[in-house]
């Protein structure tokens, strides 16, 4: 049996965010990323790097900052929570740190569990100086993901891509 | 083995276990560990220092390491930093860097804040965490007559490495360093990158 290709919209982002220069693909799994992660290891040119918990991204991708690289940081809502001390790296020291951030505790969710952290996100994540590219349809991705190319890389803004759940379906139990 | 075991100055230990400091890349965690390594490099442009983020210092170093694979990378930081992404030793571990060196200055306490005693201070071995964690190479010195063996585990041990140095408790290195963390990181980009 062969594994399912990809959904178009993650073979999408991927493409666009290689076009972007970014080389390390850093996350914690996630219902949500699993595609993006599968094409990242599979691709020559990338490095997939399990994370043993969020905010380890933020200061791999600050390290690969340091030496000229472009890495992100993959990660559920939940995981938001986890880096917040760390995203001090792009307030206090201008590091362009390019967050992904698939949702739960959003549109249609069933776990009681979800709901208080990914209600959060966007307030944590703007309270830490991120700027925020919430995606609600596929339409949207290319556009928003662009953008947040632009601010993290060139701009030296911090990001975060917010795949929300409109867009990828909510997780039925 | 306690704390009351170790013999080691941390003032007097970088010196030793890096006699060449400009060959690396270097990022140090918060506080006294920090100090310490600006002290030592008198703050040269090829070490990104740390005053908060506490527990990124791993994380930093091993970034770098992957991203700049030719290049030698030492972490120095501390039992407390350490301990609070203890987690950042497996995915060490499992990316398996050859050119990423730590070196944890253990002093079992929380010198920046008063020395409230740590963890490492009785039952917690963080040489054994980092083996348990997948790291091949480790050691742990207490004294000086072992700085030398220390030095050359760093060069010739297979990397990823950790090395545990138990000091005394005591105060770091006088150095007033730079606090303005966006310019440390223009510092250290502007040198390693503009020079190719």
């Amino acid at each position: 049996m062969t594994e399912p290709k990809e959904p178009r919209w993650a073979q999408k982002l991927f493409a666009q965010l290689v076009e972007g220069g970014v080389t390390l693909f850093t996350h914690v799994p996630d219902a949500g990323n699993k595609a993006l992660i599968q094409l990242a290891e599979r691709n020559n040119e990338t490095v997939a790097l399990l994370l043993s918990t969020e905010e380890e991204g933020v200061g791999i991708c600050a390290g690969a900052d340091l030496v000229g690289a472009r890495g992100v940081v993959c990660m559920q809502s939940s995981g938001v929570g986890n880096c917040v001390n760390h995203l001090s790296l792009v307030k206090g020291g201008r590091f362009p740190l390019f967050l992904i951030v698939t949702m739960r505790g959003d549109y249609g969710e069933m776990n009681p569990w979800q709901y208080p952290m990914g209600q959060a996100v966007d307030t944590v994540l703007k309270a830490m100086g991120l700027l925020v590219f919430r995606v609600d349809s596929e339409a949207e991705l290319q556009s928003a993901t662009g953008a947040a190319l632009a601010a993290c890389f060139t701009g030296g803004q911090g990001v975060a891509l917010v795949l929300s759940q409109r867009f990828l379906g909510a997780k039925t139990f | 083995m306690t704390m009351a075991d170790a013999l080691l100055d941390r003032r007097e230990l970088l010196p030793r276990l890096f006699p060449n400091p400009s060959e690396y890349l270097i990022v140090s965690g918060l506080a006294g560990a920090s100090r310490d390594a600006a002290a030592f490099t008198r703050e040269a442009d090829n070490l990104f220092t740390m005053g908060g983020a506490m527990g990124a210092a791993v994380p930093i170093g091993l970034g770098m390491a992957l991203c700049a694979p030719d290049r030698k990378i030492a972490v120095i930081t501390g039992d407390g930093e350490l301990m609070m992404s203890i987690g950042s030793l497996a995915t060490v571990a499992s990316a398996a860097p050859q050119n990423l060196s730590i070196v944890c200055i253990d002093n079992g306490q929380h010198g920046e804040t008063g020395g409230q005693k740590g963890h490492t201070a009785e039952r917690t071995d963080l040489e054994l965490m980092a083996r348990g964690a997948g790291i091949a190479a480790t050691m742990a010195i207490r004294c000086p007559e072992e700085l030398g063996a220390a030095a050359k585990f760093l060069v010739e041990s297979v990397a990823p490495r950790f090395l545990c140095a138990r000091v005394m408790p005591g105060p770091p290195s006088d150095w007033k360093r730079d606090w303005n963390l966006a310019d440390c990181r223009t510092r250290f980009r502007d040198a390693l990158l503009e020079r190719g």
